[in-house]
């Protein structure tokens, strides 16, 4: 048994399209613990999102490819399994949430059926053990009514609802990872907190590892024991939730909490935000790819990509001026 | 007393304080639920906003915050007539380039005539900046159709302008022959914006501007917005879900809750002293980036979904999810919106000062 759940080391998905080639991930390592709580945060098309795809072998082929990378998961490498097996693999060891739950279940077939669907194809039960598997999944994400609720259809079900039941479908084979992308970015606010304090509860009680993929800092902070902060397809900062909101040593990160308005500070000044928009991953600058937007880009930084390395504060950085950057310090500072 | 209007704030029309540019009255727009294919039938409304009443001084941001459905975009579209208000008062006071205050006019009741020439002074920016640019027009004429359609300047003029206003919103003036696929989202808000400033405007709704946006750019519009605010003096009503950003940009946050103001008070008095059940849980439930102060938080969690808003329930609209609900009580007789404290208005039978932030 390894000592890590899952390993991804090196993992590199492209996707090809008419401008070229796009390399969404590219060149990402890490390792989470049984039971651990990742985040995995971001801004949109940084990657966080196809790096979960690529565990779950959903990239489709002939448009994305995972070029290269392996990906340990509970001792095995999921990139060398026959679709066969990952089958078994998805839904049954590594579940997924997804952001909209309305397309994510089916509005042609009952809730309870397709609860039960999942349930057979990963357990070896009866149909009658199977509904029982299915009621008790729906009560544990505290659904109302759950042995009547069966019967209905997703649309009858409010939107934290639906989210609910793709909670239920995801924990009802008991898996040793929940990958949640996004899963609350749809909803209502109160409903969200409904939503991930429920997802706290089950996974803190069954010892489920999750991966919570999301570009709310705020969400990460209480859920999440590690984060990791990904940019261009790359990883920049990973570490504790104390050492990334409150000693952050890559620049995109200290931009990115500069730039969150908070609902505990009543301040009227401007944000510190960061200029500038996201690369193109067809032709990603040279150097370091946060080096066009980053105020402390120096000549080395347009040379060579820095590589994820530990610093002396305890996380791991990718910062060719990491170790002489005061951040801390710096509370005003890079204009928009 | 069943009504729900800050006495204080609506004096009759025409006696508006003249620090007063918007004063909503009883505004009420409810969408009529149809039966039958041939012989329409109206089975129904859809109870969108139920007599909402609120004012906004000039030069300042009221920020309008609820969740889905709440009512406060339906709000803002029927202030600027986007939508026909089934019923209320939308006084606009302008004020003239000399700086003397001018009659207040009703939009809600204002003919074609008049309505054309306010929406010189009322502007709107849309939440999704993909699809409130015409992908088939160029920057140049999105930004210069408002003056095109009020017939202002030459095409010569209007080009300067429209060169001028790209570059107040921080784009480039050759972009003017580019089309908005071209552009990244946090770029098109900012064409949209540019689109709204263009009749120099005195009052803009901004619809969810930055919901769509990631949080590096969302910074950056959030930014832009305030410095434009400060250079034309520009008021805002500032509609959005996202709790810590309306926290950031306004000066006062009224809360929306099925169709009504729940609590409407200074920004910092909602925040730190919030009155109303509803405002509780809502505050509490939005996480804060900051691992120890989000372990140590309290949630409070409410039970079940918002209800329908075409039967809204009896009493209270929030009884049925409020834990503070009295039988017999919240859910028979509606609590009127009043001043507990000065400037903090609040619907509630059981209203109490809470901490959760």
């Amino acid at each position: 048994m390894a000592e890590h759940l899952l390993d991804v080391e090196d993992l590199r998905t492209y996707f090809s399209t008419e401008e070229g080639v796009v390399k969404a991930v590219d060149g990402v390592s890490f390792k989470v613990k049984a039971g651990e709580r990742r985040g995995v945060v971001g801004e949109s098309g940084c990657g966080k999102s196809v790096t979960a795809m690529s565990i779950m072998r959903l990239i489709e082929p002939p448009a994305g490819e995972i070029v290269t990378g392996t990906i340990q998961f509970d001792g095995r490498d999921l990139l060398k399994l026959s679709e066969a097996e990952m089958q078994d693999v998805r839904g049954g060891e590594i579940a997924m949430i997804f952001q909209d739950p309305m397309t994510a279940l089916n509005p042609v077939y009952t809730i309870g059926d397709q609860l039960i669907e999942t349930i057979l194809l990963h357990q070896d039960v009866s149909k009658s053990e199977a509904r029982n598997i299915a009621i008790t999944a729906l009560d544990d994400v505290q659904i109302p009514y759950a042995k009547n609720r069966m019967e209905d259809y997703p649309h009858q079900f409010s939107g934290g609802m639906r989210q609910r039941v793709m909670i239920a479908m995801g924990l009802s084979c008991e898996p040793k990872l929940l990958i949640a992308d996004e899963p609350t970015t749809a909803l209502d606010v109160t409903t969200q907190a409904q939503i991930m304090s429920l997802m706290l509860d089950l996974a803190e009680e069954r010892n489920t590892a999750v991966l919570l993929i999301t570009h709310d800092l705020g969400v990460v902070a209480g859920f999440c024991d590690t984060i990791q902060v990904m940019y261009a397809g790359t990883i920049v900062e990973r570490g504790t939730g104390d050492e990334i909101f409150y000693n952050p040593q890559h620049p995109y990160t200290w931009g990115l909490l500069g730039s969150m308005t908070r609902l505990d500070e009543s301040q009227q000044d401007r944000l510190n935000s960061v200029r500038g928009a996201p690369p193109s991953l067809i032709a990603p600058p040279r150097g370091c790819r946060f080096g066009p937007r980053c105020d402390f880009a120096t000549d080395i930084c347009r040379e060579a990509l820095p590589i994820l390395h530990q610093s002396q504060e305890g996380q791991k950085v990718a910062c060719h001026r990491a170790s002489e950057l005061d951040l801390k310090s710096l509370t005003v500072g890079v204009s928009s | 007393m069943t009504d729900t209007v800050p006495r204080a704030e609506t004096d009759e029309a025409g006696a508006l304080p003249e620090d007063v540019i918007l004063r909503v009255n009883h505004l009420v727009k409810e969408f009529p639920i149809n039966r039958g294919v041939f012989f329409k039938k109206q089975v129904g409304a859809v109870h969108a906003v139920s007599g909402v009443s609120f004012q906004v001084k000039r030069g300042e941001t009221v920020g309008l915050v609820g969740e889905s459905g709440c009512g406060k975009s339906t709000t803002a579209r029927s202030i600027l007539r986007l939508l026909e208000p089934t019923s209320g008062e939308v006084w606009f006071q302008g004020q003239s380039e000399d700086g003397t205050v001018d009659a207040p006019v009703d939009v809600a009741g204002a003919d074609r005539e008049i309505l054309r020439n306010l929406r010189r002074e009322l502007q709107i920016v849309f939440q999704d900046p993909y699809a409130s640019l015409n992908p088939r027009m160029t920057v140049a004429s999105i930004v210069a159709e408002p003056m095109t359609v009020h017939d202002i300047g030459t095409q010569a003029d209007r080009l300067e302008r429209v060169k001028h206003l790209l570059q107040i919103v921080g784009l480039s003036p050759e972009h003017t022959n580019r089309y908005p696929h071209e552009f990244s989202g946090g770029q098109r808000q900012r064409i949209g914006v540019a689109r709204a400033l263009a009749l120099n405007p005195q009052f803009m709704v901004l619809d969810e501007p930055v919901s769509a946006l990631d949080v590096s750019i969302q910074a950056q519009v959030l930014n832009l917005m305030q410095d434009l605010q400060d250079e034309f003096g520009l008021t805002y009503l500032f509609i959005a879900h996202d709790l810590s950003v309306v926290r950031h940009i306004s000066d006062r946050v009224a809360v929306m809750y099925l169709g009504k103001i729940v609590e409407m008070t200074d920004r910092d008095a909602l925040y730190d002293r919030p009155m109303h059940p509803y405002t509780h849980a809502l505050l509490s439930a939005v996480p804060i980036p900051d691992p120890s102060i989000e372990s140590t938080r309290k949630r409070i969690i409410l039970e079940g979904d918002i209800p329908s808003p075409s039967s809204p329930p009896p009493g209270c609209r929030f009884n049925t999810r409020c834990p503070k609900a009295e039988a017999g009580k919240c859910d028979v007789e509606e609590p009127p919106l009043s001043e507990l404290e000065p400037g903090h208005w609040v619907a509630c039978h059981f209203p109490e000062v809470v901490q959760v932030v």
